[in-house]
């Protein structure tokens, strides 16, 4: 979008052996959770991984720490295959290239501020150079491109004033904001009303194809991981217990997690099953 | 009164299902602020015997105002504008539920329809401890009972709901979310009502733990022959689970009918597009998925 003169020759955002215990205290006796167990994957270009799991699988763990919000206690992320930084300007250079969409709308924008305020600010601090005409110019384009138009009318008004489903859009194009190439969303429609979750979805996959975007979508539904991604990792107490291609993973489950997992998936086609099931003494 | 351990009212649930235990005509509810909001518009539902009913619709379209209307929970600034609610009680007594008032209401509640009420999860008063929370349902509504017989039908509700009886003397902060639900649904069953409202009572737990209590609510329906009105967003579950389903969009229902039937063939144009924002989980990739189309209609 801006700026990307440099961009070396293969762009990947790879996650190389990640490892996060947590110390939990409980009075005097400590003891180690390890949420996350040596997960490695690799996010390129246009494609997009879904990360599937329960709660308490490690799931947001793992996004937290792409998007360094979390130190990981070993291994690395690399980006463009280097090392990435952990503090300084460095760390601001990652962060223009990898960015977050959260799960809650609700509380992800600053409820003192206007919309404009959300996306000029990533603007200016990502491009200092450029003049407050031209982020204002940036900041409307940017809500047009998530189909909150006319952005006149978006731009000024506060959080409070839009439904959850025009925040998250918000939220996507502040993630935009500085020209990210690597777009890691924690559960970005789980909070939606259903008949608008597919808009957010369907948005998110052609920003995705305008820009190449490479995005990690961290889920626990498995019908929009299956229809939304390339590959899906699934996630069991900190492990990978299964990844593959998308329709592979679904249609054809190896693991016995992920078969759990999609026995307990409502599935309109079995109605009256579960009812037949326990009437037989299931 | 029913007894408290009078033997679950319908043995043969199947063969029940077809008489009426609530029915609620043209009911209107209305939320007196400025301007007056029209919350449920003319809603009629018949609810029957032993049957699970399922109330699907998006965030305020109205359903849990509905839930509350029929349960009188309402409080100021709703008001029930119109229309009426009769419960058809086991022993063949008619209760007009709307012109239940004082001590008529106090015994009605709880007695004949409970309620999980949404993100019960956290409706638990965490000061107190599951003993004491569950005999308190007892308190209030058989201030005959001994403490004995209290403990024991306490024990015996948790046991009932797959929990533990030795949990009784946690609090609720010493619980998973599913135990939690769990609880609430042993609160719920503990006067062995007629009818149970569940509001989105699976929304906030995991998939396979949701799994459970619906497997356990179904069960426990079979055994103690209950009706619910079970209130989702989640219209592939309900499919799945329930005997009918109620539509409901802008505090109307717009569709009714057996649940095969309404995904089967929908007939109303809201009905197919809820239908159609959940892909298949299993079946063919549709055409909506991923395209990067405008976004239909959405807000």
């Amino acid at each position: 979008m801006n700026g990307r003169g440099s961009v070396p020759e293969r762009t990947t955002l790879e996650a190389r052996n990640l490892v996060k215990d947590f110390r939990l205290r409980s009075g005097v006796s400590v003891r180690t959770l390890h949420a996350v167990k040596d997960v490695s994957f690799t996010l390129e270009p246009g494609r997009t991984i879904a990360l599937v799991g329960e709660s308490g699988s490690g799931k947001s763990t793992v996004a937290r720490m792409m998007a360094k919000l979390e130190t990981p206690t070993s291994g690395e992320i690399l980006l463009d295959e280097r090392p990435s930084a952990t503090r300084g300007a460095a760390l601001a250079r990652y962060r223009r290239d990898v960015q977050m969409v959260f799960q809650d709308p609700f509380s992800s924008l600053n409820p003192f501020h206007p919309i404009r305020h959300h996306l000029e600010r990533p603007l200016r601090i990502h491009n200092p150079g450029l003049s407050t005409r031209q982020i204002r110019e940036r900041a409307d384009e940017l809500l047009e491109r998530v189909r909150l138009s006319p952005a006149a009318t978006f731009a000024d008004r506060r959080p409070h004033e839009l439904s959850g489903g025009q925040r998250q859009r918000v939220a996507i194009a502040r993630a935009l904001a500085p020209g990210s190439r690597f777009i890691i969303a924690d559960e970005p429609v789980s909070m939606l009303d259903v008949s608008i979750r597919l808009g957010v979805l369907n948005l998110l996959a052609e920003l995705q194809r305008q820009e190449q975007l490479g995005v990690l979508y961290i889920t626990h539904d498995l019908a929009t991981a299956r229809h939304f991604s390339d590959e899906i990792l699934v996630m069991y107490r900190g492990e990978i217990v299964e990844r593959g291609p998308s329709e592979q993973v679904i249609l054809d489950p190896r693991h016995e997690y992920t078969t759990s997992l999609l026995e307990a998936a409502a599935d309109p086609e079995r109605l009256g099953r579960l009812r037949d099931e326990v009437r037989s003494g299931g | 009164m029913n007894a408290i351990h009078s033997a679950p009212s319908s043995l043969g649930v199947a063969s029940t299902i077809g008489e009426p235990v609530l029915t609620a005509r043209n009911v209107s509810i209305e939320y007196e602020v400025d301007p007056p909001v029209k919350a449920v518009r003319g809603a009629s539902i018949t609810l029957h015997r032993g049957e699970i009913l399922g109330l699907a619709g998006e965030s305020g379209c109205g359903k849990t105002t509905l839930a509350y209307g029929l349960n009188r929970l309402l409080k100021a600034p709703a008001l029930m504008t119109g229309g009426e609610v009769v419960f058809h009680d086991a022993s063949g007594r008619d209760i007009d539920v709307v012109a239940l008032d004082g001590e008529a209401l106090r015994t009605f509640r709880w007695n004949k329809v409970s309620m999980v009420f949404q993100g019960s999860m956290n409706s638990l008063n965490p000061v107190m401890n599951v003993r004491k929370q569950l005999h308190d349902v007892f308190m209030t509504h058989r201030p005959s009972m001994k403490r004995a017989e209290r403990e024991s039908r306490s024990a015996e509700l948790l046991t009932l709901v797959g929990v533990d009886p030795s949990r009784l003397s946690s609090f609720p902060h010493e619980l998973s979310g599913g135990m939690r639900q769990r609880v609430m649904i042993a609160m719920a069953l503990a006067l062995d009502p007629q009818v149970m409202i569940m509001d989105e009572p699976t929304t906030a737990l995991d998939v396979v733990v949701q799994r459970g209590i619906i497997r356990e609510i179904m069960r426990l329906r079979e055994r103690l022959g209950f009706a619910v009105i079970f209130i989702t967003h989640d219209l592939p579950l309900l499919i799945e689970i329930s005997d009918r389903i109620a539509i409901m969009l802008d505090g109307e229902i717009i569709e009714q009918g057996a649940s095969e039937q309404i995904y089967r063939s929908p007939e109303h144009p809201y009905t197919r597009r809820l239908l159609s924002s959940f892909p298949s989980l299993r079946g063919e990739r549709g055409d909506f998925i991923r395209t990067g189309a405008a976004s239909g209609g959405a807000a």
